[in-house]
């Protein structure tokens, strides 16, 4: 939030620049004076609109409408009657449909829960792994990192297969323990909540990785030093001072792997099998298998309303907290 | 080595005009309480600390001083125990401290950038170290509240450390890594980060601080004014080594190398050859000057070696004519003058054409200045005041 603000003030400076000198300058520059800070900011604003804010009114738009056979697939929200007034049907039926079929509240449910879990084991073996990497030696380090984004030069999907050749009943893992004799049959590996949970730790790994690493490069050595100095056992150090200096990386990556693996659809369908519900695949099914889309887009519509609100709040704590700092 | 600790006992005892004779005499005597024995420290082909040995006695005021990369903090480092000798020893309280971690060391380390905990309040900073002692709540709050008077930043207690200026953060670092009492205090460059004013102000409020406590404090620094105005004791330290140990008087006026007269103040060097070596005199021949160097005590060189002539700009003299001795004089033209209120430096171009810059005083309000720019002007100096380094 500040550093947006940072950079608005500082842009503000140049362009005040050759205002001193007004009336020395050009047409162009004036335009470009007038213009060019409006159409530098506009850019990300337009793709905003363009991108995310149409689409999403018209996901909420068809959450309104009803179902029916035809092209498109639901009722229209306004409609001229008799040529003479226009008429808004606004259906809640879908809104109240969700809370009446157990179905997707146990579905939210458990995408939170998978979320979460999944969440959690991401900063465990996350944690670790930036740490190292913050206090290799410079070298080492771009090495490092350059391993932890590697993955993103396959497909995502592909990935995602390759786990299912390496959990599969005759794959890596199981032929190799059977090789091995440590088991006479095949450990059922593959759609289970274990092979769910890996294929989303494994895919967002990076996202809770790199956020650390930034907190934890930054943080100043001496800070430890300082407590270990004044009697602190390495392992006091870390949790009075690196944990709680290193907060900000752990929400950010947190954030960044809870919000996607919530709605996610691949991973549960490819390696979480049939029995996993999660409002990612329930999504998915009312769109493509009931063609319900008024349906599926208030499902839409109520997972953001779920994943948004938590953030704001958040945010708004953070941004408070940051505003009675700078008083006190 | 040896010699060098031996006669910087003697001299700091002797130091008549001190601003702490009574401590300094009492310091002579005080027992030993950090032990450096021949410590070398190496990190990859690069020797940082070169076979050092060093020996700081219980409440002393001592000042590692050397440029950039001289290994001063490195030094200090391993006596704070973040850094491993690569060979040699480190004695703290008589005791083999050599691997001993940083937390079990009964030493403090006051860092270069503070080391603040930006998460924790200022009385909360304060209190770290005594909390991981595990004492009781009162006490803690009690010793913090004296901390806090000792710098004078009660009213501070609450506050985080972004929200202090630069001198109070610096007192706060004073104040945390005084509050276990340590044995001694290790601070890195702790008044490089302040501007000049409050650095002078601040110098004298360690040193009085250090007075009350009576903690043996090591500070490190690259400020040889700062290193003079603080320290009982000097250690001149140049690429890993230990160039020369000494009151900060000792080492100005007995500086036993070209290096040590040119870090510490500012020194005219004339080198020469010795052309007559006596018990009670000796003639020093330089091509720099028009007439020799007469020294009126022996030094352990030979005829024919080369030396050099050291003379402080303050104990050389101007005037218009010539003393009645054939030595010790020279004269030139005044090139320059820098006038800085209570002094005034003149640099003076000799007939050999070498540099040399004196110093006066300017005690009359009203004088005229007698000499001015381009006049031709003698400058002599007394037998005694005249310093002969061989290396």
């Amino acid at each position: 939030m500040t550093a947006g603000a940072d950079t608005r003030a500082d842009a503000e400076q140049a362009w005040a620049k050759p205002g001193g000198e007004d009336h020395h300058a050009t047409r162009l520059q004036r335009l470009v004076k007038r213009f060019g800070r409006g159409t530098v900011i506009g850019v990300p604003y337009v793709w905003l609109l363009l991108f995310f804010l149409l689409p999403f009114l018209i996901v909420l738009k068809i959450s309104f409408a009803e179902f029916r056979l035809g092209l498109p697939p639901y009722t229209p929200l306004l409609e001229w009657i008799e040529g003479s007034y226009l008429q808004i049907r606004l259906a809640l039926g879908n809104y109240l449909f969700l809370l009446d079929d157990p179905l997707y509240a146990l579905a939210y449910l458990n995408s939170l829960k998978v979320a979460a879990v999944a969440t959690g084991i991401a900063l465990l073996i996350g944690y670790p792994m930036a740490y190292a990497i913050a206090r290799a030696s410079p070298s080492w380090r771009s090495v490092f990192l350059l391993l932890v984004i590697l993955p993103f030069w396959t497909s995502f999907l592909i990935r995602v297969y390759a786990w299912i050749g390496i959990l599969k009943n005759n794959g890596l893992i199981n032929n190799a323990l059977m090789a091995l004799g440590l088991i006479d049959e095949p450990l059922p590996l593959l759609n289970t909540e274990f092979s769910l949970y890996v294929g989303i730790v494994y895919s967002y790994l990076p996202f809770m990785v790199l956020p650390l690493y930034a907190t934890l490069e930054k943080m100043d050595v001496s800070l430890m030093e300082a407590a270990a100095d004044l009697g602190c056992r390495p392992f006091k150090v870390f949790l009075t001072v690196t944990l709680p200096l290193s907060m900000p990386g752990i929400v950010a990556g947190s954030m960044l792997v809870f919000i996607p693996a919530v709605g996610e659809f691949v991973i549960p369908d490819l390696l979480g099998g049939a029995g996993t519900l999660m409002i990612g695949k329930v999504l998915w099914s009312e769109f493509f298998n009931n063609r319900d889309w008024p349906v599926a887009s208030a499902v839409a519509i109520a997972m953001l309303v779920f994943l948004v609100i938590p953030i704001v709040i958040f945010q708004h704590y953070q941004q408070k907290q940051a505003e009675r700092a700078e008083e006190s | 080595m040896t010699d060098t600790m031996a006669r910087s006992g003697t001299a700091a005892a002797a130091r008549p005009e001190g601003s702490r004779p009574g401590a300094v005499l009492r310091r002579a005597e005080a027992r030993p309480i950090i032990e450096v024995d021949d410590v070398v420290k190496t990190f990859g082909d690069f020797v940082a600390v070169d076979h050092v040995s060093l020996t700081i006695r219980e409440g002393e005021l001592f000042a590692l001083l050397g440029g950039s990369g001289c290994g001063k903090t490195t030094l200090l480092r391993m006596l704070a125990g973040f850094e491993r000798p690569t060979a040699g020893r480190i004695l703290i309280g008589g005791q083999d401290m050599t691997d001993t971690a940083p937390y079990d060391r009964p030493v403090n380390m006051m860092f270069q950038s503070y080391a603040l905990f930006p998460h924790m309040t200022v009385e909360a900073n304060v209190a770290f170290g005594l909390r991981q002692d595990g004492l009781p709540k009162a006490e803690i709050r009690e010793r913090v509240a004296d901390m806090l008077d000792l710098v004078q930043l009660a009213p501070f207690a609450k506050r985080k450390p972004h929200h202090l200026s630069g001198g109070q953060r610096q007192r706060v670092a004073l104040a945390r890594s005084l509050a276990k009492q340590p044995k001694v205090l290790l601070l890195d460059e702790p008044l490089a980060a302040l501007d000049k004013k409050l650095r002078e102000k601040t110098q004298l409020e360690l040193v009085t601080i250090q007075e009350r406590v009576g903690t043996t404090f090591v500070i490190v620094t690259h400020d040889q004014e700062e290193a003079m105005t603080m320290a009982d004791r000097v250690a001149i330290m140049d690429s890993g080594r230990i160039i020369q140990v000494d009151t900060p008087h000792a080492l100005y006026e007995y500086p036993n190398t070209r290096y040590v007269a040119e870090f510490f103040g500012t020194v005219n060097l004339f080198e020469g050859v010795l052309i007559e070596d006596e018990p009670d005199h000796i003639l020093i021949r330089s091509e720099a000057l028009a007439n020799p160097v007469f020294v009126g005590h022996g030094i352990s060189a030979r005829e024919g070696a080369t030396v050099w002539v050291a003379l402080r700009p303050e104990k050389l003299a101007v005037s218009r004519v010539p003393p009645e001795t054939p030595h010790n004089w020279d004269r030139g033209i005044v090139e320059d003058i820098v006038y800085l209120g209570g002094i005034s430096t003149f640099h003076v171009r000799l007939a050999s054409g070498a540099l040399a810059r004196v110093t006066t005083q300017n005690q009359e309000r009203m004088a005229e200045p007698e000499i001015t720019w381009d006049d031709e002007v003698v400058l002599s100096w007394r037998p005694d005041n005249v310093v002969v380094v061989t290396s």
